[in-house]
This record gives structure tokens, sequence and C-alpha cells, in this order.
């Protein structure tokens, strides 16, 4: 992991994680921050602006917009981490005894990835939320089902790349067991691969929410999240327009850090894009489009 | 290639055979008796364990689950999906012009994305690294960042409120389609531009390039070849993105209430009518197939290497 110092050098992709740990921290210690209930109505201070008390102004039920916001971080955010975490867990067990064994074991594994992959995302999704009920945990458990084939495929790839190495072989003939070989010797080179296609996963899965969120078929209110205040706010939105600026600036802000974070981190763990980058002076880090952002979906 | 396609064609099947299966299984997974849902949608005030089990009985819920499924399967072929629970009209009869209007919203929407795409792709490629290419390349990333349902409410509020110039919702003229297309080509567009502009970057350094050039070619002519040559590439992809898009415009439609297939489905699943939902999976996981099984068949057609793995 000596490359990830070059990531502090490029003072972007430092002020993107600066945003998405303090956004996460905020999240994780929301209550402590959040200056008033994030639920508590005051129809006396409907659509308020900007005060010392609301410092963001208040919506359409007097509620602190700022409040809602930081509270709509753990569903927006948080649970979509864990989600991620799950998702890209099973993948990676999948895709390790898959890119590994390989054989017969490998063939079939991956027909069932191929099953999977074969279903647009959205429309299972709505399947699964049509089925089991409208609410947050049924699109989580939606994404950890469409999503584990897709990572399981990616880390299969580059798990193979590996298994066939010299080293690995050298491990093998010394009798090392497959465990401490995966562990010694695949899992350190295979993780760059994993952590950019879970960043960038990240991105596309926190709109995803959002979207559905905005549908209403996700958090169900009061409860604050992203996608569902910008509904709330879609409703007032020939009146007050500019209460669509609050969540949506957040939204905008936070997954342009999480994008060019992924960018970023693609560039500094390729040793082939990082030469570029440092040739041309970082700017490379637009050079490497990560294209496989909606293309999770 | 005739033998390809035919074995592309026959491994379709067993896909296709393999999602209806699922998605039978995933609505007898539902934790709702369908014959409760039924009767509650009816609006039937008080329901009694014969009423319930009359109704088993008419949905055909008494036999085997293979039966079922059998049965279903070979309805569902006939495009018999059924009554839905709600309305109780035939599912098709709903479902059968809400897929056309989504149909046509995403053939115009991939037609958009696919001629932005080109010339952006082009535009930048040809502008490396001076003003033209970082603003374009910025503001993609700045709109790609930005939830798609966002960016058609601040159109909106732009265009219909503010401006007065196309209307809000609904589809009722040719009007109607400008807003839903421009937010889907915007949000895929910005994505799909990149594919095309590292190609042609990657194409550029060449050998041909450099010869065409010594050979006093106009710049022009040479910028044609490498766009035929560059596009290989694209075309697989752009093929790859009609799914997607046909997939995801959910979200738009809702907002532009279109009546396409997406708010459908969201209406159905907020009155938990399960036929619609159903045939909703079916229909499109199916288009899904279909689609993906002509996109490998037009790649191979381009690459011929792809042709040997068969």
């Amino acid at each position: 992991m000596k490359r990830l110092h070059y990531l502090f050098k490029d003072r972007l992709a430092f002020l993107s994680l600066f945003i998405i740990t303090s956004t996460l921290l905020a999240g994780i210690f929301a209550p402590w921050i959040a200056p008033n209930d994030p639920e508590e109505v005051h129809m006396e201070l409907r659509f308020a602006s900007v005060s010392w008390d609301y410092l963001l102004g208040n919506d359409h039920l007097g509620r602190c917009v700022l409040s809602r916001l930081i509270y709509g971080i753990r569903p927006s955010v948080l649970w979509v981490l864990v989600t991620l975490a799950i998702s890209v867990g099973i993948g990676a067990i999948i895709g390790f005894i898959s890119g590994y064994f390989k054989g017969k074991m490998d063939a079939f594994l991956m027909r069932v990835c191929d099953i999977m992959l074969s279903f647009p995302g959205y429309v299972m999704t709505l399947a699964i939320i049509g089925v089991l009920g409208v609410g947050l945990e049924n699109i989580l458990l939606a994404f950890v089902l469409m999503k584990w084939a897709w990572f399981a495929r990616i880390i299969r790839t580059s798990v193979m790349q590996y298994s066939d190495a010299e080293y690995v072989k050298f491990s093998k003939a010394l009798g090392a067991g497959s465990f401490s070989i995966m562990r010694k010797h695949i899992v350190p080179v295979s993780l760059p691969d994993i952590a950019v296609t879970s960043s960038s996963a990240f991105s596309s899965m926190i709109l995803q929410l959002s979207g559905f969120s905005f549908l209403g078929l996700g958090v169900q209110a009061p409860h604050a999240e992203w996608g569902m205040m910008l509904n709330e706010a879609r409703q007032v939105m020939f009146s007050r327009p500019e209460i669509m600026l609050a969540p949506g600036i957040t939204t905008i802000l936070f997954v342009s850090a999480v994008n060019f974070f992924t960018d970023a981190l693609q560039v500094a763990l390729d040793p082939k894009l990082m030469s570029i980058a440092k040739k041309k002076h970082r700017k490379g880090i637009f050079q490497k489009a990560n294209l496989s952002r909606k293309e999770v979906a | 290639m005739g033998g390809y396609i035919i074995r592309r064609s026959l491994l379709a099947i067993p896909l296709l055979l393999i999602i209806s299966f699922l998605t039978f299984v995933l609505n007898a997974l539902s934790p709702m008796d369908p014959a409760e849902v039924v009767l509650h949608a009816q609006g039937v005030p008080r329901i009694t364990d014969d009423l319930l089990a009359e109704t088993r009985a008419a949905l055909g819920m008494d036999q085997p689950f293979f039966i079922r499924y059998l049965n279903w399967l070979l309805s569902c072929l006939q495009l018999d999906f059924g009554n839905s629970y709600v309305t109780g009209k035939p599912v098709w009869s709903m479902l059968g012009p809400a897929f056309l209007n989504t149909l046509k919203l995403t053939v115009i929407s991939v037609v958009a994305v696919i001629v932005l795409s080109i010339g952006l792709g082009i535009i930048c490629a040809l502008t490396e690294g001076r003003l033209v290419d970082k603003s374009i390349r910025g503001a993609a990333f700045f709109l790609t960042s930005m939830p798609s349902y966002l960016l058609a409410a601040l159109l909106v509020w732009y265009f219909s409120v503010k401006l007065d110039w196309l209307p809000t919702n609904g589809l009722e003229s040719i009007q109607s389609y400008i807003l839903p297309v421009s937010v889907i080509t915007i949000s895929y567009a910005g994505i799909y531009f990149r594919i095309v502009r590292s190609a042609m970057l990657n194409h550029l350094n060449e050998d041909y390039v450099l010869y065409g050039r010594a050979c006093g070619l106009p710049e022009g002519r040479i910028t044609i070849r490498l766009l035929r040559n560059s596009l290989q590439v694209a075309v697989s992809v752009f093929f790859m993105a009609i799914p997607i898009i046909l997939g995801s415009t959910v979200v738009i439609e809702n907002l532009f209430a279109w009546p396409g297939l997406g708010m459908l489905s969201v209406k159905s699943i907020l009155s938990r009518d399960f036929p619609i939902i159903q045939a909703y999976v079916l229909v499109l996981a199916a288009a899904f197939v279909v689609v993906n099984t002509f996109s490998d068949m037009i790649n191979a057609l381009i690459n011929p290497k792809l042709r040997e793995d068969f």
C-alpha cells in the first residue's frame, strides 16, 4: 500500500476523502452534532428562512433542515455502506473460490452469476420491493441480492490473473495451504481492484437508493433521508424552489466526492496510470473515466 | 456466423425459462395471501374463511406448485398474465400500452444518447487537454454526480414553470418528449461519451494515423477513419446501454407522469397488485435477455475474435 501516499499528494483526492470521512462521522455521531430534533414539527416556522437556531432554515412542517440532513446521512450513506460491505464480502468469497480453485466449481458459480446479472437491476429491486413491501431494509436486501454477482465476477477476474503467478505456484510447491496462499499472496494484490470497484459502486448505490426514496418506496416518513427530503421539496417546487437546494447540493457534493475519490484511487493504485499521471502532472485524474458507475445498475 | 447466431439464440431459451421460474417463485414467496389481497382490493367488507377458500380456488391456488407454474407459463406465452387485483382488467391491456410508451421514450433517448456521446466524444478527443475538452468533461462529471430526478426537477422548474415553454407532465404532444428525453440523455451521455473519447485517443497513437499524416492525407479523412475504428468499441457499449436505460426510466417516468411501465409498476407496488408486478418483471427481464442476445450477436459480427468462444 505504498502507493497510497500518492493519493494524499493529490489535493482534490484529499479533499474528497475529507468530505467522505466527515460525512460518515457526522452520520455516526448525528445525535450529538445535529442542533435540533429532526422530527420535531413547528408549524409556526413553516418555510422559515435561515436563522441562528435553524442554520439551513425549516421545511414545510417547520422541521430543522440541517438536523434532517445530518440524520439523513444514516440511511442515505451509512446503511448503503453496510450493504456495500455485505455484497462485496459475498462477492469476494465467491470470487476467490471460483477464481482460485477454477474447474467445475467455477463454471457452476459463474453460470449462477450470469443468471443473476441477466436480470436488470432496477427491475429486480422494484420486484423485491413489490413482493416484500416498501421500506429501506427491502431496498438494501435487493441491493445485496443484485450486486453480489457483479462483485463476484470482477473479483474472480482479478484473482484469476494472480492465481497463475510464479510466486503462487512456488508457494504451492512448498506445500502452503490454499487458505494461507490466498491470504498472503492473493488478497493483497487483488485488494486494489476490489477497492476501486466498491468505491465506484458506492456512488451508484447512493444515487439509486435516493431515487427509490424519491419515489416513496424507501425510507418512510417522518424519518429523514436525502432522496425523501428532495421528494418533499418537489411538492412545493413551484412555490418554494429553494427548499430543494440543501438536500440537492449535499447529494451532489457527496456523490462527486466519491466519484473523484474513485478516480484518484484508480490512478493511485494502477501503476500504469500512475506513470501517466506523474508525467502529466495530475492531468491523469480525468484520464481514466470510471465508466462502470452506471453500468452497475 | 450463422452457426453462432443459432447457438447464441438457443442459449437464451434456458435463461428465459430460469427467469420465468424465478419471477414465479418471487411471487410465491410473498408474505401476503393473494386471495386476501384480491378481496381487500375489491372492497369486500367482511372476509370469511369460506370466501377466502373460494377465491383461492378461483385463482387456482389450490393446485400443486409446479402445475401452477406450468399453467402460468403457458398463459404468459399467450400474453395472458391474469387480471389485475385492483381494477380487475386483464394485465396485458394495461401493460401493453405502457410498455409501448416506455419503449418510445427509451428508443428516442438511446438515439439521442448515441448522437450526443459520439459528438462530444469526437470534440473532446480532437481538443484533448484544451479548454473545450476540460470544460465538457468537468460539466459531465458534475451532471453524472447529480441524481437524475434533481436534474429533471430543475429543468421542469426552469423551462415549464419560469419560462412556460414545455409541458410538465403526461404524454400529449411531441413537446412532452423534450424534457424526459433530455434528462435521460444528459445523465447517460455524460458516461458514454468518455468511452468514445478514450477509444479515439487510444487510436490516435496507432501507426495508421501517423502513416496517414505522413502521406499527407487531409485531417478530416484521418478523423473519419479514426472514428470508424474507434466506434467498434462504442457500438458494443451502446447496445449494453439499451436495457439499462429501459430498466432505469422508472424515476423519470414517475416524475413526468409518463404513462409507461415505470409509473405502472410503482403504482402497482404501492397498491400491492401482484399480477402486474409479476408481468412487469417478466416482460422487462425477457426484453433484457433479448436485447443482450442481439448485442452479443452484433459484437460477434464486428469482432470475429468473440466468436471463437462458442
